[in-house]
């Protein structure tokens, strides 16, 4: 008897088919993006607009479509640079250890319990708004939790048989940390990803709504949800549908991430 | 086998959740518009009841309760109630006597000479002696030195506590509208930034930074045929909306500078006052970037904005447009004939930015500080429209700390959106603006007939000849293009049912004193 | 005692380092604490006069010291941005709101999440299991503010059981500010609620496959005596450790919520702190921010010896 991994699957669907959306929305959307017209402010959910359109008379479903690249983009960019960078730091550390390990680790600690919004905000003043100073603050701020993932996971498996004896047969510390132990806790690692991704995206739409996130008109759920506020009264399907496809990303790789950890436990 | 159905359930029942979730409370928000419009016209009556104090919502916090100090525009907006100058400013766009009971200007505009009002008393009871009006404006011209309007006494003498006789270094017929300055009492030199004591119709109950400020009325007020409120508040709120929010569940009872779509969600339990902000809008223009040394392309860009469609956009349409920088709401000293100068013409834009040696037009970063929502969506419109004529626009929206060291003191911008106020009657001070050598000028404008036109007006005390030269000003400013002039914004103020009021003044206050409770 | 002085001595590190890079942070960014308050108008004579009255025109290094001589006397210095008010005056009018709040969200959290996980723990695997993991999933991906304008609009607005805009503070009606944080709070709370409900189910299901437990059950011993009785007892080890982090995320949440729900706290504090440049401010309220969240941290470290005696002896 077979059981599936329903979450898995459940999520693998969800983000397929956000990630389909913004393959299309690259190539094709119902409207422009960003063409304003004063005689089609605020119209509700309709034919010609199944999700309405803003305050500029924009199309809310072409902007939705297209602000799903934005958030993938800034989701995927900033678990990449937390992930790259957390991995060497953990894996350095955690192999190695002794005073190294303890500074650093410390550092670690009060970057993680600082406030990661703060953070940003700090980092955001200091380097400007834009996507990509987003990504590079996000990014940064990132590290420190995948670090602390990598490091006790390779204290944990450098001590296994396997890796003793590839020491003892005389594989270098690299090759033991790239070869031998990173692809171990790649489970691990992707469910941390999965759980930074929507950190990540709901860490930019704080940021967009104190001001700091996107710049517009550039379409980001955040932004989208942030200025949305504003018309919350007069035009509501302004905010649900953004509100809602972030809830659909989230849930996506939230579903994948529980999933992963089902398959590590087998 | 057992589990399977279970957990097909539960995946749909999470959907479910999904949808009832966003949904719900979606669905809410637009349900809402039509609920509480429906309840709220209950409601007033109740709000506005005797012991219920009236609530202003603001959406910027002030800076302190001194007058002299801090001169921003939202502490100013709020002070006017607290304090007032020999003159005030009215809503008519003159100035009239308020501490003063009248005043002579010589011939020679060089010596103002004034009496003050029979009984007139500071808020502590304490009555207003020509000694205390001497330090005020001795104080005020100390603290905002060479380059303040009051820079221009020579000598300001009190013959008797009645009496204070201003000798000014130069003539200077404006003088009178700068005399707005507020009068403090001498006696509470020390505690001027934490112990307001004015001489205006309301004084400070309780003020916490950041949060309120509290007000009642000031019993011994000399005009004593004032009729409004009693007791109001002015509550500070980082962001509009949250104040909008408040405003509409009833816990504040107004609040300005609203969108008409805002207004309309509102349902009829309001009074809206229709005005404008009292501000000069447009897109500022570096005229040291290198495109913007050409007239040219300054005058294609004026042609490639849509006023119109910017102000339609924006606010619904009803804002004032303008094509030079004058105030609309002060006619005295404002150049109508300017209007529609630029009439929106994107072909003719085209030709003037070949004319000007781009006729693939070009980069241009438009900054903006980005609390001011207004002005970020009015550059997001006008990178829309730049873009029909080849000008390629990136935003660059940055806080207003930012925006006032890099843009407005460094000058390190190629365009910006921002809204410019006054802070006094007397036109020189807006004018001298766009006069080479100000501080003021941040847009680098530089043209010599404008700095002779502008020098000659100052100094001139024919009004109608001051007149005359000013509109040769704001002409300059227009056939030069010195920037892109857009509008004077509508300003919706919305009251509870239960209150009306709110007067309209050409400068940027809330004069509690004109609204009454019904 | 060694161990408390070596903590001490951390913590003091922590904090030093953390206001030299607030401060060499600040004196980076564009900007001025004189030029943002005093706006456009400001004559340029004003804005020198008001710089040379604070000490803007000294050198960074030399302003650092100055505010570290300060600092170690215990005087943070007056607010730029509002002059006649120490900073000191500030924080503790702002202070006790935020930290009522955080109190009242960890309170929510508990009271919510403790029997949900322990509820989600004992059906594992059944639908009622999935349910409750996919539903807190669902309020996990809501934006904070966003989750905090729809509580807005829903009780507020709709079912007007929530005072909007009614704050009062503390020191003035303390139950009257309790009510009133209600709402904000639960905005804290619920995307952290699913997270402790997720961790707490995973730490209760693996302690239930332990030997000891199975040992009590074959013994006789009810099931549901033994999971209150023993397991929670140890599962709620590792969930302890993970409070701090909810602390510090409770603070960073209430930086949007405050602003949401315009609550005068430390959030809204340091965020107009630093867009006004108010740098004394923002010095002291991160190292409070900081302060806090390391002696939480420290605490939970205690607590989690005495919970777990290995850890102890080791």
């Amino acid at each position: 008897m077979r059981k599936y991994n329903y979450s898995l699957i459940a999520g693998l669907i969800i983000t397929a088919f956000m990630l389909a959306v913004t393959i299309t929305a690259h190539f094709w959307t119902p409207y422009s993006v960003t063409a304003m017209s004063s005689m089609s402010k605020n119209l509700p959910p309709s034919a010609a607009h199944l999700m309405g359109t803003d305050n500029f008379g924009r199309d809310v479903l072409s902007r939705v479509m297209s602000g799903c690249g934005t958030t993938f983009f800034i989701g995927m960019c900033t678990v990449v640079i937390g992930a790259v960078f957390g991995t060497i730091v953990g894996a350095v550390t955690g192999y190695f250890g002794g005073i190294l390990d303890a500074v650093i680790m410390r550092i670690n600690d009060v970057l993680l319990s600082f406030p990661s919004v703060l953070l940003a905000l700090i980092f955001i003043s200091f380097l400007g708004t834009g996507k990509y100073k987003i990504i590079i603050a996000l990014g940064v701020m990132f590290i420190p939790s995948f670090a602390r993932i990598v490091r006790s996971e390779v204290i944990r498996i450098k001590s296994q048989d396997y890796v003793k004896s590839a020491r003892v047969m005389g594989a270098g510390s690299l090759r033991i940390i790239f070869v031998h132990i990173i692809p171990n806790i790649r489970v691990s690692m992707l469910t941390a990803a999965a759980v930074g991704f929507n950190n990540a995206v709901l860490a930019e739409a704080s940021m967009s709504y104190l001001g700091l996130g996107v710049v517009p008109p550039e379409p980001s759920l955040g932004l989208m949800l942030s200025e949305a506020q504003q018309y919350i009264f007069v035009a509501p399907w302004y905010a649900l549908f953004p509100g809602i496809v972030i809830a659909l990303i989230i849930l996506g790789f939230g579903l994948i991430s529980e999933g992963l950890r089902g398959l590590a436990q087998k | 086998m057992k589990r399977k159905p279970y957990k097909r359930i539960s995946l749909g029942v999470m959907i479910l959740t999904l949808a009832a979730v966003l949904c719900g409370c979606g669905g809410g928000a637009g349900s809402s518009t039509v609920d509480t419009s429906s309840k709220e016209t209950a409601e007033p009556a109740a709000s506005a009841s005797a012991d219920h104090e009236f609530t202003f919502g603001l959406d910027s916090a002030i800076a302190s309760v001194d007058p002299h100090v801090d001169t921003d525009a939202a502490t100013r907006s709020v002070l006017f109630n607290v304090f007032e100058g020999l003159v005030k400013v009215t809503p008519e766009g003159d100035v009239a006597p308020a501490v003063a009971q009248d005043y002579k200007m010589s011939d020679d505009a060089k010596t103002y000479t004034f009496t003050l009002r029979d009984g007139i008393t500071f808020q502590d009871g304490k009555a207003v002696k020509a000694s205390d009006v001497k330090y005020s404006l001795e104080r005020s011209a100390k603290i905002n030195g060479d380059s303040s309007a009051l820079s221009v006494i020579s000598d300001i003498s009190c013959p008797d506590d009645k009496t204070v006789v201003i000798t000014l270094k130069s003539a200077d017929s404006e003088f009178i509208y700068n005399l707005t300055t507020e009068i403090l009492e001498e006696a509470n030199d020390k505690d001027q930034g934490s112990k307001p004591i004015g001489t205006g119709p309301f004084k400070v109950a309780e003020y916490k930074e950041g949060e309120y400020i509290d007000f009642e009325r000031y019993e011994g007020y000399w005009n004593k045929d004032l009729d409004c409120i009693d007791k109001a508040q002015i509550k500070f709120y980082d962001k509009a909306d949250t104040a909008f929010t408040e405003l509409k569940a009833g816990s504040i009872d107004a609040m300005w500078q609203m969108t008409p779509d805002q207004v309309k969600s509102l349902g009829d339990g309001y009074n809206v006052v229709e005005s404008t902000m009292k501000l000069v809008q447009g897109l500022f223009i570096n005229n040291t970037y290198e495109p913007f040394k050409k007239v040219q392309v300054r005058q294609a860009l004026n042609y490639a904005i849509d006023r119109d469609a910017v102000d339609k956009l924006l606010l619904g349409g009803g804002s004032k447009k303008i094509n030079t920088y004058g105030y609309p709401s002060v006619p005295e000293w404002y150049n109508a004939d300017t209007e529609g100068t630029y009439k929106y013409d994107v072909d003719k834009a085209k030709q003037l930015l070949a004319d000007g040696g781009y006729p693939d037009g070009f980069d241009l970063e438009i900054t903006v500080p980005n609390n001011y929502n207004l002005h970020v969506q009015a550059a997001e419109i006008m990178k829309e429209e730049l873009a029909q004529i080849g000008v390629k626009v990136t935003i660059n929206p940055v806080d207003w700390s930012t925006w006032l060291s890099d843009v407005y003191q460094g000058r390190k911008f190629q365009a910006t959106v921002i809204g410019f106020d006054f802070t006094s009657l007397a036109p020189s001070t807006w004018y001298v603006h766009y006069q080479s050598k100000s501080d003021n000028n941040m847009v680098n404008f530089s043209d010599a007939d404008y700095d002779k036109t502008y020098d000659e007006a100052k100094t001139e005390t024919d009004k109608d000849k001051k007149k005359e030269l000013y509109n040769k000003c704001q002409q300059i400013l227009t056939d030069q293009a010195a920037s892109v002039f857009i509008e004077d914004p509508v300003n919706y103020i919305v009251l509870r049912k239960g209150y009306t009021g709110f007067a309209s003044y050409p400068i940027y206050v809330i004069d509690l004193s004109s609204i009454k409770a019904e | 005692m060694k161990y408390l002085i070596k903590k001490f001595i951390a913590l003091i590190i922590t904090l030093l380092v953390i206001s030299m890079l607030t401060f060499i942070a600040f004196s980076l960014i564009p900007g001025d604490a004189v030029l943002s308050r005093l706006g456009i108008n400001a004559t340029p004579e004003a804005i020198a006069n008001m710089r040379a009255q604070m000490g803007l025109d000294d050198p960074v290094i030399i302003r650092y010291f100055r505010w570290l001589a300060g600092a170690l006397h215990g005087d943070f210095g007056q607010s730029m941005r509002y002059s006649t008010m120490t900073v000191s005056q500030l924080i503790s009018s702002r202070l006790p709101v935020t930290i009522i709040m955080a109190v009242m969200s960890l309170i929510i959290i508990a009271l919510i999440s403790l029997p949900l996980g322990m509820l989600s723990a004992r059906v594992s695997g059944k639908w009622l299991d999935g349910l409750i993991s996919q539903v807190t999933q669902v309020i996990m991906s809501i934006p904070s503010f966003f989750l905090g304008i729809l509580l807005t609009v829903v009780f507020g607005l709709i079912f007007k059981v929530f005072d909007v805009g009614g704050y009062v503070s503390p020191d003035k009606d303390f139950w009257g500010c309790v009510h009133f944080l209600i709402l904000p709070a639960t905005a804290v709370a619920l995307p952290r609620i699913a997270m402790v409900v997720k961790y707490l189910r995973n730490s209760v299901v693996t302690e239930m496959k332990k030997d000891y437990v199975r040992t009590a059950v074959s013994k006789g011993a009810g099931k549901r005596w033994v999971l209150y009785r023993h397991v929670l007892r140890n599962a709620l080890i590792p969930v302890i450790t993970f409070v701090a982090m909810v602390v510090a995320e409770i603070l960073a949440g209430s930086l949007v919520i405050e602003q949401v729900f315009n609550i005068p706290g430390m959030g809204r504090l340091l965020v107009s702190s630093i867009s006004t440049r108010d740098y004394p401010v923002v010095q002291a309220a991160v190292l409070y921010i900081t302060a806090i969240v390391v002696i939480i941290n420290f605490i939970v470290d205690a607590l989690y010896q005495v919970a777990d005696p290995r850890i102890r002896n080791a």
